[in-house]
């Protein structure tokens, strides 16, 4: 059933919540973004996410979806007569799409995101190779799912490239702010290819913001403690 | 040796969670696998080869190609046979069932852990942390026979974690982290799961089980930090 209202729970600088905005817009599907305000958590956020109070959360009809990569598998099957197809279609390349999503979120994510919290010359050289060491394991894996087409998806974007790709801002911010090149083009020459075609495609565009405003952000919001 | 393509293998472990979720899944399709049992203490070439990411059971290889994750396999099981579906046709109830699965493995089992080797408040902290992950399992029975409603899916599959595991090691680790007072639905559940032929087949015989896992507690908790 494609009828109803689509509503989207999220915020413009969250990684997790572009995935299901691409989607959304590889499928032509107009929807509601409702933001959360940064520190707070609305009581629909609570309502429909109780289990984790996490955004991104889809509302179909008012029923939530939840969990980034579980909404963009439920808009791929939903609307599935529009647009490309977010999934592949053989079984072997849907389950390598989703091998490599979740080491993107278990390690890879991990990884980059223990790069600025590293205190010290020595720590910070141990968060750069371990970071290294992902994308050398991302890069190769690009390489076999790609086949030398130009996505993780093939000819057009998919699961996997949303997955990764949803990063790619934060990723910029992290090597401006460290002073450090994350993605080499030296290192891995077709990961940092495909990041930049990633970023240019239309329905990435409108959603990916702009680096000096998530910069900006950043510094706000790692200013204060932690919760 | 000629291998043919069609073969199935799978690399697990007995008395591992993920890999019997596994074999769960392969019966209730009926495919016919070779079992490699995997030393995880002393790690095969083949394992290594197979996963070198992970390097962890279990790993399904089919028409020689291996998959890893157990819910990754899982989902290609469901992909490849179509006999007998484990996740629902409605991609909302689709939806739902992953859901559960990821709140299973990444936050149920990961709490469920934490009690291990614990003692008085830290002890106390950790199953009501666990608890309170349960309460929304529980809710989700209501009802229902199982996760998947009359018939065993995705979510009960994912579940045997619970059943036979965290519940399994209660008395190993002090503690009734799902008494049925809490818990009717669950303990309900669980008399719904011993009663199916399939999970009757795949799960670990409980005395072996039990003997294994005291066996591991005392070596882990004996260990020198």
């Amino acid at each position: 059933m494609t009828t109803g209202e689509v509503k989207l729970i999220g915020a413009w600088a969250s990684p997790f919540v572009m995935r299901p905005r691409i989607a959304l817009n590889l499928k032509s599907v107009p929807y509601e973004f409702l933001q959360e305000t940064f520190g707070s958590k609305s009581e629909l956020l609570l309502k429909s996410n109780p289990a984790h109070k996490k955004i991104p959360v889809l509302l179909h009809a008012d029923k939530p979806v939840c969990e980034s990569n579980i909404i963009v598998e439920y808009i791929d099957e939903t609307w599935s007569s529009s647009g490309p197809s977010v999934l592949p279609s053989h079984p072997y390349d849907r389950a390598m799409a989703r091998f490599w999503a979740a080491y993107i979120d278990e390690k890879w994510f991990v990884s980059l995101r223990s790069f600025p919290k590293a205190q010290g010359e020595e720590e910070t050289k141990a968060a750069l190779a371990q970071l290294e060491e992902a994308n050398a394991i991302l890069e190769k894996a690009f390489i076999d799912c790609s086949k030398g087409k130009p996505f993780f998806n093939g000819d057009n974007i998919g699961y996997l490239d949303i997955a990764l790709g949803c990063f790619l801002g934060w990723l910029r911010v992290t090597e401006l702010t460290g002073g450090h090149k994350l993605l080499d083009e030296a290192k891995t020459p077709s990961l940092s290819k495909w990041a930049e075609r990633f970023c240019n495609d239309p329905a990435v565009k409108p959603v990916m913001p702009e680096t000096a405003k998530l910069a900006e952000f950043a510094k706000k919001i790692f200013a204060k403690p932690h919760a | 040796m000629a291998e043919r393509s069609e073969e199935v293998k799978l690399l697990g472990m007995w008395a591992s969670p993920f890999s019997r979720r596994i074999e769960i899944a392969l019966t209730i399709k009926g495919v016919p696998y070779e079992f490699s049992e995997q030393d995880i203490t002393n790690k095969s070439a083949l394992l290594l080869q197979l996963n070198p990411v992970h390097k962890m059971i279990p790993v399904l290889v089919h028409h020689g190609k291996p998959i890893s994750e157990s819910l990754v396999i899982l989902e290609y099981i469901d992909d490849t046979w179509q006999n007998n579906p484990i996740l629902p046709q409605d991609p909302y109830e689709k939806a739902m069932a992953r859901f559960w699965a990821k709140f299973i493995d990444e936050q149920i089992c990961v709490a469920a852990m934490k009690v291990v080797g614990k003692t008085g408040e830290e002890k106390d902290a950790a199953v009501e942390a666990t608890r309170d992950l349960l309460k929304f399992l529980e809710k989700e029975l209501v009802g229902k026979d199982f996760f998947g409603g009359k018939n065993l899916g995705f979510v009960d599959i994912v579940a045997t974690l619970i059943a036979f595991w965290v519940m399994r090691t209660e008395e190993i680790v002090g503690v009734k982290v799902v008494p049925v007072e809490i818990f009717p639905e669950i303990h309900r559940w669980v008399k719904n799961l011993l009663a199916n032929d399939v999970i009757k087949k795949c799960i670990p015989p409980e005395d072996e089980h039990l003997r294994y896992i005291k066996d591991r507690m005392v070596k882990l908790i004996i260990k020198p930090a």
